[in-house]
């Protein structure tokens, strides 16, 4: 026990579960911005599989990591432009159309790393980049102002998609077409236009949680993300469609995984227990679900075409 | 009066004709036609990747169908494709989505196995029966609770059934690692999670003697048939179809929804523990093995499912067929794999575009209908489909939401 609760160990954890969380809470920031839309998109997993082979084989073969990046996120935007296809204007059911994506995203990205890549390499990862001044801090600047920039990027969303939603008009429209598509219809907003964008920003996020779960481990593998993606999606229910409350939920994931990870290696948990721990988070988000459905209100048009009456 | 005369009577355009004949096509071959653009884009990947489509579809074909032995291979893996499936049309038709069908399969396999171990000196024809039970028990277990969460508290089943496939996961991993693990003196020492041989009296007997037909595939096609009777021809059936179609109407006809939902979920789960416990007690090793990861002993047959009971239009009779064709995907595609050198994992991409192909020109059939029931003058009286009609439950049925 004492072994973990050295000063180092701590900040090691603490940092690398901030660095874990992050991939969690860009998918299921941009997963806020469709949802208050009225759109559930349970293709992330999927999306988030092809962007971070997207972004493996780009830094690969450039060695580029910037546009390894922006690999990530373009491939997001066009998964995005076929979900919002398939979820607005063509009205797909939105749980079942989902799962299509993810088996697509699944099954091509396998494909397209083995046909492409086949023995896997690592690739150079984002370096961490210090905060002047800030990092200078005593345990807090090795926790937390010490990573890399997408990181940065991701937690820097956080206020941004908040304000985004409650104080501008943009904002104000998403959430009067995810509660009522009707009446916004009826004061001129373009329903499908503001699902679209929508579901084409949150799909990018998605890309960009893609290529930051690979640039955590900076290597590619079949099924990488695990069903990171659809946690993702089960986080925004626990956040009750709050981009802090989702945050909230990401870090708890991040820093869950890592200690699980870090005891494993101490000994402090036998090895075939982990297992168990490891469904921790999953049982905890499940009773979230349960407790949180009746105290927070889903968007009310959430998962639900919208049609003009007549 | 020619038919001609008739349809100007009753004010029958030729406009409403053509309206017919898009309907028709659009409510026929909508299904087929998802098929084939996914095999076209399927084609677009060889040829782009460097490999000849015809030589690829062609070992696919031949890998899957060619043979009495290819054809047991794919009727072995079209089993739990077929019982999940099946499962999937009882939640789907209740307007309920049961995305489990991984754990259950992982719940109702554990369930099987730790009776087998159990109980393994019984007779075959009391052992046999048993662990297919206990592996519906363990699935209907885990396709309950999200079936009583989502009637009694309106929790997201799509997401809790998600969650619940992680949890089982791990504790299968658990308990195949841990305290289901194989022991004996002649294994590796617990490196592989798997439990040790099970009794021989559990093993699915094989039917036809070379190949690997097991008495699996009758049982799975049994379970079916009597699906399709639940569904179509008894009022429990009626009922789930009913509250599928609109919660509020059945409520106010008397129904008991929230038990309905609760039922079609267990029961759901029930069909996804049986094909685990086959996954048991049909295979090769006659073990229960997995790799650790999150489809090592499912082989994803919980999504798989999902993607067979759509192609087969939420019809357990048309699952059977569905089935076998995607058993002969997945079988053919390693044959694929061999002639082409392009990985099997094209068939599970291509699932996928038929998963978002049939959901898309599901919305341009109800959309089709909708036209010709109100263009149709007169016609419009025909009545308004009954709940056996072969369209998908709509978001527009969720009326608690």
């Amino acid at each position: 026990m004492n072994q973990f609760f050295t000063v180092d160990v701590l900040t090691v954890t603490v940092a690398s579960g901030i660095a874990l969380a992050t991939p969690f809470l860009l998918a299921a920031l941009g997963e806020v911005i469709g949802q208050r839309s009225g759109v559930i998109n349970l293709g992330v997993d999927g999306i988030m599989l092809l962007a971070a082979f997207a972004t493996y084989y780009t830094a690969l073969r450039t060695g580029n990591l910037l546009l390894a990046v922006l690999a990530g996120a373009a491939t997001g935007t066009v998964m995005g432009v076929v979900t919002a296809l398939v979820s607005v204007t063509l009205k797909a059911e939105q749980g079942i159309s989902g799962i299509g994506v993810y088996l697509f995203g699944l099954g091509f990205s396998a494909l397209l790393f083995q046909k492409l890549v086949g023995t896997p390499l690592p690739i150079a990862t984002l370096p961490p980049v210090g905060i002047p001044l800030l990092e200078g801090i005593p345990v807090i600047g090795g926790m937390f102002f010490r990573q890399s920039l997408l990181v940065y990027l991701a937690f820097l969303l956080v206020p941004v998609v908040s304000f985004v939603l409650n104080r501008t008009t943009y904002g104000l429209k998403i959430r009067a077409v995810g509660e009522n598509p009707a009446a916004a219809d009826s004061l001129g907003v373009s329903v499908a236009r503001i699902r679209w964008s929508t579901l084409i920003i949150g799909s990018t996020f998605s890309g960009l949680a893609g290529a930051s779960l690979l640039m955590y481990g900076g290597i590619f593998q079949v099924n990488l993300t695990q069903a990171e993606g659809f946690i993702a999606v089960a986080l925004v229910y626990f956040g009750a469609w709050r981009p802090v409350g989702v945050m909230g939920g990401a870090l708890l994931y991040g820093l869950v995984g890592v200690v699980i990870l870090t005891w494993k290696s101490l000994g402090i948990i036998p090895l075939n227990a982990s297992d168990l721990a490891a469904t921790a988070p999953a049982v905890i988000t499940v009773l979230a679900l349960l407790f949180l459905a009746r105290r927070f209100r889903q968007p009310a048009a959430l998962g639900r075409p919208y049609e003009r009456e007549g | 009066m020619s038919e001609r005369e008739a349809d100007r009577l009753m004010g029958v355009t030729v406009a409403d004709r053509r309206a017919d004949v898009g309907r028709f096509l659009l409510s026929w071959f909508a299904i087929p036609s998802a098929l084939v653009v996914a095999l076209l884009l399927g084609a677009v990947m060889m040829l782009v990747l460097g490999a000849n489509p015809v030589t690829g579809y062609v070992a696919l074909l031949k890998g899957a169908f060619g043979g009495s032995y290819a054809l047991s291979s794919t009727a072995i893996q079209a089993v739990p494709l077929l019982l999940v499936g099946v499962g999937i049309c009882i939640a789907f038709r209740a307007n309920v989505f049961n995305i489990g069908g991984e754990g259950q399969i992982a719940m109702g396999g554990l369930a099987g196995a730790a009776t087998a171990l159990a109980l393994p000196d019984l007779p075959s024809i009391v052992l046999i029966p048993l662990v297919l039970l206990a592996g519906a028990a363990g699935g209907a277990i885990w396709g309950g609770i999200p079936g009583i969460f989502k009637a009694k508290y309106n929790v997201n089943e799509i997401l809790s059934t998600i969650m619940l496939n992680l949890v089982a996961v791990q504790v299968m991993n658990f308990l195949l690692a841990g305290p289901m693990v194989d022991q004996s003196p002649d294994s590796v020492g617990g490196l592989i999670p798997e439990t040790k041989l099970l009794s021989p009296n559990s093993q699915l007997p094989i039917l036809v003697p070379g190949t690997q037909l097991h008495l699996g595939v009758p049982i799975a096609v049994l379970v079916a048939v009597c699906v399709y009777i639940l569904l179509w021809r008894t009022s429990f059936g009626f009922q789930i179809r009913s509250v599928g179609l609109s919660r509020s109407a059945s409520a106010y006809a008397g129904m008991p929804v929230k038990r309905t939902i609760t039922m079609a979920m267990t029961l759901s789960g029930a069909m996804c523990g049986i094909a685990g416990a086959i996954l048991v007690f049909g295979s090769i090793s006659h073990r229960m093995v997995t790799d650790g990861s999150l489809t090592g002993f499912t082989g994803s047959a919980g999504f798989n499912g999902i993607v067979v009971a759509l192609f087969g239009g939420l019809n357990p009779l048309w699952t059977i067929f569905s089935a076998f064709f995607f058993g002969g995907l997945i079988v053919g595609g390693s044959a694929l794999q061999v002639a082409t050198g392009v990985p099997s994992d094209l068939v599970t991409a291509l699932s996928g575009i038929v998963v978002v192909l049939v959901v898309s020109l599901e919305y341009l059939r109800r959309r089709a209908r909708a036209r010709t029931i109100t263009l149709a003058g007169p016609r419009a009286a025909r009545p308004p489909r009954p709940p056996h009609s072969n369209s998908l439950p709509t978001a527009d049925g969720r009326g608690d939401e």
